[in-house]
């Protein structure tokens, strides 16, 4: 799709610059741009290398494997369908813990055992089944906690308080994240009466 | 409000105080965790760089170009009528589609207008509560061969447009003129 995507934009760039006749803007365009990559990056390795190291020491230190515990009752809720105490429940967890404080790199393999584990229980193995519609649209509803990678960017542009946004941010992540659960419990109740 | 923003001044600090104490009562050896850990953050910035460098430059020729105001110009009708910010419509889209585009478009609308105005702090708390869609349901789905995802794709989105209002709406409270 990126293949698509982006020649696309930079032939429709083209193709309009030469309408208007900003080529000689294009072509500083391109080689700013580039240049701006490497210092948004630059910026981004102390803030970002600064994130995962605290991360680390939550790992470790086992807070992670507790938060993950700790969300049992609530996704007992969100998982009708999966039977108490089963490991479709501890990635499912992990996968949640770990979008919330935005660790990708242990998000996805959990995610991906979790999605396994519950196509163990899924009947029709083409169809996704509840329970996969659930994990799937909580998790695309957006759970982190910080993004870190926008305050780095913000930084990066100069924002007088880059991390202004946290809060606020924190309020439509909750918002959408309550949509979509509500949307899957309606669908459900709609579904299987 | 000023609840909203005293959590955005003290999240960081407090999540700092809390894993530091966490880590003595275990009796892990925080700093040279830290250390190790922040060693996966450079790895990932090396991953990110060379896509950020692609889509940084395709964005930028869209916008030298003049296509992107264009675009905000055929938008403006729609988007005004429904008080949304015409500057955003190419981001709100493209965030469905592309993580790595939309960080091009974000950086992009970063450097026209600044982080700070209203369009930078909105599409910022935006960016925050959305997700890629289409990569994520495609890992996903793909990692066990299910081909019929039934209503997943209507919730992600239903999800994400509940983000996009509700990030309008509490910028608007915040920032708004």
């Amino acid at each position: 799709m990126l293949n698509y995507l982006w020649g696309g934009m930079i032939l429709i760039g083209i193709a309009v610059a030469a309408f208007t006749g900003k080529m000689p803007d294009v072509t500083n365009a391109a080689i700013d741009s580039s240049k701006e990559a490497v210092t948004t990056c630059i910026t981004m390795t102390g803030i970002l290398s600064m994130w995962t190291g605290l991360m680390k020491i939550a790992e470790t230190s086992g807070l992670i494997k507790i938060l993950s515990k700790k969300m049992a009752p609530f996704l007992k809720f969100l998982f009708l369908q999966i039977p108490k105490n089963h490991k479709a429940l501890d990635y499912i967890s992990t996968n949640i813990i770990a979008n919330i404080f935005g660790l990708g790199w242990a998000a996805t393999p959990a995610g991906i055992n979790a999605m396994e584990e519950m196509q163990k229980l899924n009947h029709n193995k083409k169809y996704a089944s509840r329970s996969m519609c659930m994990f799937m649209i909580f998790n695309m509803s957006s759970l982190q906690i910080i993004c870190v990678n926008l305050i780095a960017y913000r930084t990066q542009y100069n924002s007088a308080n880059p991390s202004e946004i946290i809060g606020p941010g924190l309020f439509a992540t909750f918002v959408s994240t309550v949509a979509g659960i509500l949307f899957v419990k309606i669908v459900e109740r709609w579904k299987y009466k | 409000m000023s609840f909203l923003i005293l959590i955005s001044n003290l999240m960081v600090p407090l999540i700092f105080v809390f894993i530091i104490f966490y880590g003595y009562s275990k009796k892990v050896e925080i700093y040279d965790v830290f250390v190790e850990g922040a060693k996966d953050g450079l790895k990932t910035v090396l991953q990110i760089l060379p896509t950020l460098i692609g889509l940084m430059v395709s964005v930028g020729i869209l916008r030298a170009s003049g296509a992107l105001s264009l675009l905000e110009k055929c938008v403006s009708p729609i988007a005004d009528a429904i008080g949304y910010p015409k500057e955003t419509v190419p981001l709100t889209f493209m965030r469905l589609i592309s993580s790595s585009a939309s960080t091009g478009i974000l950086l992009d609308l970063y450097k026209t207008f600044g982080p700070d105005s209203f369009i930078g702090r909105f599409v910022s708390v935006m960016m925050s509560s959305t997700e890629t869609i289409a990569y994520t349901m495609s890992i996903y789905f793909i990692s066990v061969k299910i081909t019929k995802t039934r209503y997943t794709l209507h919730g992600a989105i239903f999800a994400n447009i509940a983000g996009v209002i509700a990030s309008l709406w509490i910028s608007n409270l915040l920032w708004g003129s």
